[in-house]
């Protein structure tokens, strides 16, 4: 089936299996290896990447679903050379460390850091639970979503 | 944090942003699965619903009918080359792909290789295997009873399931400590398998080319060096010679000592490759990982520890069964059986201790790895801290009065464990008195009290562990008669820039930032000069990988040896060009300066240059140097953690209100990476205590082999942690450094446990079992007569 | 983690999705948020041959009150439904219920409609519109029906959906002044089934007692589980510790649970009983304070 799609803002049209999951077409089909698979029962959340805007499991979405859709994954958060806020303070907070989990973590942070502008320590831990992550235990993602929604709010 | 350099050099003691990030955020990091060959087929692996079956036969034809299937393997296939059975680490025997029958359920029976990796499912899906179960073992205890089917019928001679016996201590002394003592409190305590569930799972791509007549595998590997040797020992036969050999340990998603063992799908894949001479690709997915790969824990305890009716503990007799699975893959240094389970004594001057391990073969997968806890010293403290707790309680004594009584003091180090560890430096009242100030302990257990009067369950558990990491001396550590150095070797560019490579593997912890500081310490270059390799064996010094938190006590002391090598050879450098004799020169960090002369000085870049253009007569050229760094003991982290809980009487669940961590790893690298290690370790010491076991029915059927079951904690379940440190170097490390990575999934469970215990012990409970589920609380409230 | 091969179809009305159903039959599955059934499918659990993928249809994506119901599209996402400020002030119970459906993400994509067409007994919203009294509007090759949702659910993944029906609308009757609603749900973690859960509607009468009360049951059965004797129970009666107390056992009394993983019988049958006196509670003063 053709499936013809904006991907980080530019267009991608293929030929693809109806089975195709979407997460294959982005690491396989279009070379894009940030979004990461996990689990196979759509628990983990490294597969995250955002579909008009909204953040989705790539692994439990079928390439032929995103026909016609804008997608962004975590190659798309860098805009002509420059770090988006989230990147900036992952780094500046140490919320990340071996980095699988990380792109799943940025792409619903994104998302959500524009619904939710100043969001308490609990909003994003609740943001964040479809995202599992085993190395840090979470504190300074936490820390790194609220610092750079502060940054974002100060015209970051 | 004091710091001897600037923060432009970033030596020890800085919070430097890691270097490794930048790819990482951008999605620009290179794991295996990210590697795409040219040609690459495509691996999926058949997987048995036995758990103990004899194979009847195995049907391929429908699946290579799958368009894009190429070939099915089977073990039939592996024998003609003598590699369907492989060595495990700790020299038992485990199968790659079976001949005669299966032994665990989810076990590989055979291997679909294919064009892509849709139409290597489908294959897989197409092979049609015809078993005729076998009785299955699923109790270790059972399977040590007379009579039991026995289960390694592969070993001739072999009559039962008793892998192996190992105790240590003076058992006479032991027992007669304990018959003489005033109080005993005994306990069983099993400590149920889990599974470390790296984010990233395991797999491999090997390739051989036949042209270079090399074989490249890049693989999630902890200890690619030590994988290398490996491959070469069992696959040498079919011409696979160790310098013809390149692991390649990219970017890891997360170890754990999950990706340390030598899983069958590796070698299926390497022998799918050295058949085909095309890439082949293997990974595996969370099921498999979760239902096949090694496991940890296993323990089933029964403990006994005894004292004098004053509190003073005199001796500690334990008696433990371990269910290893079908076969000893556990990954511990040979002549440790049981790891070093009897570190055991803990924290506290126990004068007599005998441990004794039993180990037993049941249909499960094979195992007995660490998960984040060194070797076995989770199953340790845990047990100490558990009956220490359980004493206390029982003699109506504080818990942490109770402790500090009991503590090695610290005029006592270095102190001689009964089990005979000599513990390097330790301040163990130090680390619990600034808990218990942190987390106001006095105003607890007030609060606890009034609580308690209006039938509220409120808990507060510690735990006050020792750790034991840095494996370890030549003397007694090896892993398959590989001894455990670790090392660095570093070379200096002539414009003072440098590049040190390492025998380890990170998989997260932050090495190429922290050994560039420890390097930045010592030699003053600064730490973003300094490019940190890890990882291909073609390239790094030999070593034994990274698990058991034992990076920094040996890589990171290889880095300072390699490092002051590199500045003695500098020093004669600065004296040459300087005109001065060595012993006129003082050192700061980066840069050599005349004594009593200021202004004449060489910095290191200086004498970088110099060793390429203007060196000594006499004196080699170059600038750099390797250490091989052979331990002269282990290194003995340790902390008290304090954990507060409140329990739900309606619905039995354990809430963790706040949890308090002090750590000491002696002397901080990057304080804020610490920190980070600190809190994933805690993470991955509640997920065990509160949430995460993979148990098994009488038929051997896994529960929990998926997500859906084996519960990983979300950023919701798990509390906001609250860390501290104390230090108390390391006397005989180079940089008084102890390693910092497990302590806390070592340390964590017993807090817990302790706090739920402590909770419900008015009502007459003494112990419960982790993990501490809401089901299993209800039941002890309801047999204990509260409801809600 | 690769589902079998299958043809893929995208009506664009509702006409053409149930005449494509009617002629494929049961080698078809519906696709709507996915994520039940792509996990399904991953795992080769169904194997379709074919999957009718409704999500370009319009007009199923409403969310308004019109003619005495909160009228819902079978397209609506979790998300939307939880972040609608009509359903957190006028409906609760639905707010509640959406908050603990999977996790965040999985609710950008998952329907209503789906969770309920699913017809697995652990969803929560099954309990949630028993107790809220809806009506599931259904579209066929013989045209619209509207199926009470008492009659929905029929078994275990068993739905009163004939094979060539599509479900349309969900629709909710708007609560009368003095109404409330919670649901109680104790998940291991975010993101698992309910160990148990229990849905409550209340209306309360000017003189305090209980005009209507609908309480339904999460994962207790083959089915989700509607509490008619505890409902009766409660019925003119004022909310006290007894009523409570009596309509709570009542509950427990009508869960059929089994053991597994998450808990065994008595455990489960127990929690029904204290979650369904927490949520009359809950419920009880949200209806006091409207």
């Amino acid at each position: 089936m053709r499936v013809q799609l904006s991907i980080n803002g530019d267009k991608y049209e293929a030929d693809v299996e109806p089975r195709l999951l979407l997460v294959h077409l982005l690491r396989e089909n279009l070379r894009l290896t940030g979004t990461h698979i996990g689990c196979d029962t759509t628990h983990c959340g490294a597969c995250t990447v955002l579909m008009d805007g909204r953040p989705v499991k790539s692994c439990t979405v079928f390439a032929v679903q995103a026909h016609g859709r804008q997608l962004m994954t975590v190659e798309g958060l860098e805009q002509d050379g420059k770090l988006h806020p989230l990147q900036e303070s992952f780094m500046s907070e140490h919320g990340l460390q071996c980095g699988y989990c990380t792109p799943g973590m940025l792409m619903t942070s994104y998302a959500f850091l524009q619904k939710n502008q100043a969001p308490s320590e609990d909003d994003v831990r609740t943001a964040i639970s479809g995202n599992l992550c085993r190395c840090t235990g979470y504190v300074n993602i936490v820390k790194a979503v609220q610092h750079a929604a502060a940054k974002i709010a100060g015209g970051a | 944090m004091d710091t001897r350099t600037t923060p432009e050099v970033g030596g020890m003691g800085h919070s430097l942003k890691r270097k490794e990030d930048p790819r990482f955020i951008r999605g620009r990091g290179t794991y295996v699965d990210d590697v795409q060959l040219p040609g690459m087929l495509y691996l999926d692996i058949v997987r048995s619903p036995h758990a103990h079956a004899r194979i009847v036969k195995i049907d391929s034809s429908k699946a290579l009918a799958v368009p894009g299937v190429l070939a099915v393997i089977t073990g039939q296939d592996l024998a003609k080359y003598n590699l369907h059975w492989m060595p495990t680490l700790m020299s038992d025997t485990q199968m790659v792909l079976p001949v005669e029958k299966v032994m665990y359920q989810a076990q590989e029976v055979a291997a679909v290789l294919a064009t892509s990796r849709y139409a290597a499912a489908d294959g897989a899906a197409q092979v049609e295997v015809e078993y005729d179960p076998l009785p299955v073992v699923v109790d270790p205890h059972k399977a040590l009873e007379p009579g039991a089917p026995v289960l390694r019928t592969d070993k001739k001679d072999k009559k039962d399931n008793h892998i192996w016996h190992w105790e240590w201590g003076d058992k006479a002394a032991t027992d007669r400590a304990i018959a003489e003592s005033d109080v005993t409190v005994k306990q069983d305590i099993y400590i149920p398998r889990i599974h470390v569930a790296s984010i990233e799972t395991c797999g491999c791509i090997a390739h051989f080319d036949k042209v270079m007549d090399k074989l490249t595998v890049w693989m999630t590997t902890q200890a690619p060096h030590a994988i290398r040797t490996v491959f070469a020992l069992v696959a040498g036969h079919v011409g696979l010679a160790e310098h013809k050999i390149r692991i390649i340990s990219p970017d890891i998603g997360g170890g754990f000592g999950g990706k340390v063992p030598v899983y069958p799908g590796y070698v299926i894949a390497v022998a799918a490759s050295v058949l085909t001479g095309k890439p082949v690709k293997w990974i595996e997915d969370r099921m498999e990982n979760l239902q096949a790969d090694s496991f940890a824990r296993d323990y089933h305890i029964t403990a006994e520890l005894a004292a004098k009716k004053d509190g003073t503990l005199t001796a500690l007799r334990i008696k433990t069964l371990a269910d290893h699975g079908y076969t000893d893959a556990a990954a511990n240094p040979s002549k440790f059986p049981a790891g070093l389970f009897h570190v055991c004594t803990g924290s506290y001057d126990l004068k007599a201790a005998h441990v004794e391990v039993d180990g037993a073969y049941t249909n499960k997968p094979p195992g007995g790895i660490a998960y984040r806890c060194s070797f076995r010293v989770t199953e340790a403290v845990h047990t100490i801290e558990r009956m220490t707790d359980l004493m206390a309680h029982q003699l109506n004594i504080d818990p942490a009065e109770f402790r500090m009584k009991n503590f090695v003091k610290p005029e006592q180090f270095p102190y001689k464990s009964a089990l005979g560890w000599e513990y390097d430096s330790g301040n163990y009242a130090g680390a619990l008195k600034k808990a218990m100030d942190m987390i106001g302990y006095a105003d607890l257990r007030r609060e606890q009290a009034e609580k308690r009067a209006r039938g509220e369950l409120m808990g507060i558990g510690i735990s006050s562990f020792t750790e034991i990491v840095g494996a370890g001396p030549s003397k007694h550590f090896d892993i398959l008669g590989l001894k455990m150095f670790d090392s660095c070797e570093i070379r200096v560019h002539p414009t003072g820039k440098a590049i040190a490579r390492f025998g380890t593997k990170s998989q997260g912890q932050g090495h190429e930032t922290t050994y560039a500081q420890i390097l930045a310490e010592e030699l003053g270059i600064p730490a973003k000069d300094i490019q940190v390799e890890e990882g291909d064996t073609d390239t790094a010094p030999y070593g034994l990988g990274t698990y058991a938190s034992r990076s920094t006590p040996v890589a990171g002391a290889a880095a300072a040896m390699a490092a002051r090598k590199v500045r003695d050879k500098a020093k004669k450098i600065a004296a040459h060009l300087l005109e001065v004799a060595e012993d006129d020169l003082d050192w700061e960090p980066g840069k050599f300066t005349v004594k009593g002369v200021p202004g004449k000085s060489k910095t290191i870049q200086d004498c970088a240059f110099a060793a390429y253009t203007n060196h000594p007569q006499g004196m080699e050229a170059g600038l750099e140097a390797v250490s091989y760094y052979d331990p002269p003991n282990l290194t003995y982290p340790f902390g008290s953690y304090i954990c507060v809980v409140d329990i739900d009487s309606g619905t039995g669940e354990v809430k963790v209100r706040r949890f308090v961590a002090i750590d000491d790893c002696g002397n901080i690298i990057n304080p804020m990476i610490v920190q980070g290690q600190v809190h994933g370790g805690l993470t991955m010491g509640l997920a065990p205590a509160l949430y995460e076991e993979i148990s098994y029915d009488e038929h051997g059927n896994v529960q929990g082999g998926s997500f859906i079951d084996y519960l990983l904690p979300t950023a919701v379940e798990t509390p906001k942690w609250e860390t501290g440190h104390t230090i108390t170097p390391s006397p005989h490390h180079p940089i008084g450094a102890k390693g910092i990575g497990e302590s806390a999934t070592v340390g964590a469970p017993a807090a817990i446990a302790n706090a739920v215990v402590d909770a419900l012990w008015h009502l007459g409970v003494r112990h419960i079992d982790i993990p501490i589920t809401p089901a299993k609380v209800w039941k002890l409230l309801r047999q204990h007569g509260v409801t809600d | 983690m690769i589902p079998a091969a299958f043809e893929y179809h995208t009506p664009g009305s509702v006409g053409e999705a149930t005449a494509l159903l009617a002629r494929l039959g049961e080698d078809a599955k519906v696709l709507s948020g996915g994520q039940s059934l792509i996990p399904l499918m991953k795992l080769r659990l169904t194997t379709p041959r074919h999957v009718v993928d409704i999500n370009g249809i319009q007009g199923l994506d409403g969310l308004r009150e019109a003619d005495g119901f909160l009228r819902i599209g079978a397209l609506v996402r979790e998300a939307d439904l939880e972040e609608s400020s009509l359903v957190r002030s006028r409906y609760p119970l639905l707010h509640d219920t959406c908050k603990v459906i999977a996790d965040p993400l999985v609710r950008n994509l998952a329907t209503l409609g789906g969770n309920l067409a699913h017809g697995d007994p652990a969803n929560d919203h099954p309990a949630t519109m028993l107790a809220l009294g809806a009506e599931v509007v259904a579209v066929g090759p013989r045209g619209e029906r509207r199926i009470p949702i008492t009659s929905f659910f029929t078994g275990p993944f068993a739905t009163a959906l004939a094979g060539d029906e599509i479900l349309v609308e969900i629709r909710v009757p708007v609560p009368p002044a003095r109404s409330g609603g919670a649901y109680l749900k104790l998940e291991r973690k975010v993101g698992d089934f309910a160990t148990a859960a229990v849905a409550v509607q209340l209306t309360l009468s000017a003189a305090g007692t209980v005009e209507n009360a609908g309480i339904g049951l999460t994962n207790v059965g083959l089915t989700p589980i509607k509490a008619t004797a505890a409902e009766a129970a409660l019925r003119g009666q004022r909310l006290d510790a007894t009523t409570i107390k009596h309509a709570a056992e009542q509950a427990a009394a009508a869960a059929q649970p089994a053991e597994d993983l998450r808990g065994s019988v008595e455990y489960k049958r127990d929690l029904i009983r204290v979650l369904t006196g927490r949520a009359l509670r809950r419920a009880a003063e949200r209806a006091a304070g409207q």
